[in-house]
């Protein structure tokens, strides 16, 4: 399959990108890993008449901590965020959810913020960072803004709040405080393919075992990426005990819209939501209290 | 649509063309330089049957248009043979019989070569999660797995530095 004819630049620095974004706002589209997107232009799905490859910006690679939060590039790939000991040793969650996504090639190329700005419901991250309370940064022709990610996607798929002439250049995680741990759970017919559903729950407990932060996202069961905050919220103040996981997974399966197609009937997978919930916040509770 | 000049080293050899902004690099490596050993499967980014080495690191070839290898170091099945003597992955698909119509096998050895570079000792589990991209619809695996550990237990011994590392890397 071939896609249909576009004009292609490689931009050498995001104040370029971000020019060229302003000059061609509503028909470019930008290129980073590309593997969500060459696949969409391949299936005619997308025609956009100008790509902006944005890959060659190897400064938007980069994971690191400062100020409270851990930094990462647009461009990071997958496979760093996989094999990066930082991420092993203190942010277990991502490497959760970078190994959930799509297959160990993909990953090569695909990266973080592609995963994000695409907005497909489908995509593992959102979920995660949904969870983690992340912000991103956005770049645009009237410099830099911060979006707190659960005003970054809106209630339709592959949308988000960029603007026309913004491109996402990094995205933060505060640095987990002392209890703290999260997990993603993603359920799959096999590698590669999208989610039937998935969870990614993150916690901090205080000195006494009751939760002082609570973050759960839903991956691919509703036209969006789902911020479960019924949940979220039944847990803070409580003990992270049987009762409590499963009133919040049971909370987390009503904030759920799945529909029934061939990866499920949305009763069932409004059940594995329940399930994997359970899961996430056991697993996390595990690596808050300094298990794995 | 834009047309694009690129320089694209591949299996050593330096190729120059001018490509449509469009053109996959699939289809680059096939249609135009003839180096028919890099299989087109899917055109989903599924299956894995196109995968080579682009700066060290697999690469579904389907899914990455050919000007933005310009510039790069490109390894395919056909490079894995040296002077008439064939890598240790190939040696390993033939003594384990990790093929039976062929049709994955350049991909999952290309993918094979990259894994080994990276952790010359897998574990099983290992080398399944690492081939976990590539679709092979005969075998069951079983084998393809005994021939990447074959491969692996070859060069560990003779501590063969595979083909193209040195050019890029992970």
């Amino acid at each position: 399959m071939i896609p249909s004819s576009f004009d292609y630049v490689a931009a050498n620095s995001i104040p370029e990108a971000v020019a060229l974004l302003q000059q061609h706002s509503d028909e470019a589209k930008i290129l980073a890993g590309g593997q969500s997107l060459i696949p969409l232009l391949r299936f005619r799905l997308a025609a956009p008449s100008l790509l902006i490859d944005i890959l060659r910006i190897s400064e938007l690679e980069y994971i690191r901590e400062a100020d409270g939060a851990l930094h990462l590039g647009a461009l990071t790939r997958e496979a760093e965020l996989e094999t990066s000991s930082l991420i092993r040793n203190r942010y277990p969650i991502l490497r959760d959810t970078s190994k959930g996504v799509a297959d160990p090639v993909v990953r090569n190329w695909g990266t973080v913020g592609g995963n994000l700005a695409h907005a497909d419901p489908a995509n593992d991250h959102p979920a995660t960072m949904l969870a983690l309370g992340a912000r991103v940064v956005a770049e645009g022709a009237g410099g830099q803004r911060v979006i707190p990610i659960d005003a970054f996607f809106t209630d339709s798929p592959f949308e988000t709040t960029l603007q026309p002439n913004e491109i996402l250049t990094e995205i933060r995680i505060p640095t987990p405080a002392e209890r703290s741990g999260g997990a993603y759970f993603k359920l799959e017919r096999k590698v590669g393919d999208y989610a039937i559903a998935g969870v990614a729950a993150s916690l901090t407990l205080d000195p006494n075992g009751l939760v002082t932060y609570a973050g759960i996202g839903l991956t691919n069961v509703g036209p969006a990426p789902i911020k479960a905050r019924d949940a979220e919220q039944a847990l803070l103040g409580k003990p992270l005990d049987d009762a409590h996981i499963h009133q919040a997974a049971d909370l987390a399966a009503t904030a759920s819209q799945p529909g029934s197609d061939r990866r499920g009937s949305a009763e069932y997978r409004r059940a594995m939501v329940r399930t994997l919930c359970v899961r996430a916040l056991r697993k996390a509770l595990a690596r808050a209290t300094g298990g794995e | 649509m834009s047309k694009h000049h690129i320089r694209v080293t591949i299996n050593g050899t330096l190729y120059e063309d001018d490509v449509d902004a469009r053109m996959l690099l699939v289809h680059w490596i096939r249609d135009s330089l003839h180096l028919t050993g890099t299989h087109i499967g899917c055109d989903t980014t599924s299956c894995g049957a196109c995968t080579i080495l682009v700066d060290g690191k697999a690469t579904k070839s389907c899914t990455m248009f050919a000007v933005r290898a310009d510039g790069r170091q490109i390894q395919t099945v056909e490079g894995l043979e040296q002077q008439g003597k064939l890598h240790p992955i190939q040696d390993g698909f033939h003594q384990e019989h990790g093929l039976h119509c062929g049709y994955c096998t350049p991909g999952m050895m290309m993918t094979a070569v990259a894994l080994l570079r990276r952790n010359p000792n897998p574990t099983e589990q290992e080398i399944r999660e690492g081939i976990s991209g590539n679709l092979c619809r005969c075998t069951g695996y079983v084998n393809i797995v005994k021939a990447i550990q074959y491969a692996a237990e070859k060069m560990r011994a003779s501590e063969q530095v595979p083909v193209g590392s040195g050019e890029g890397g992970e």
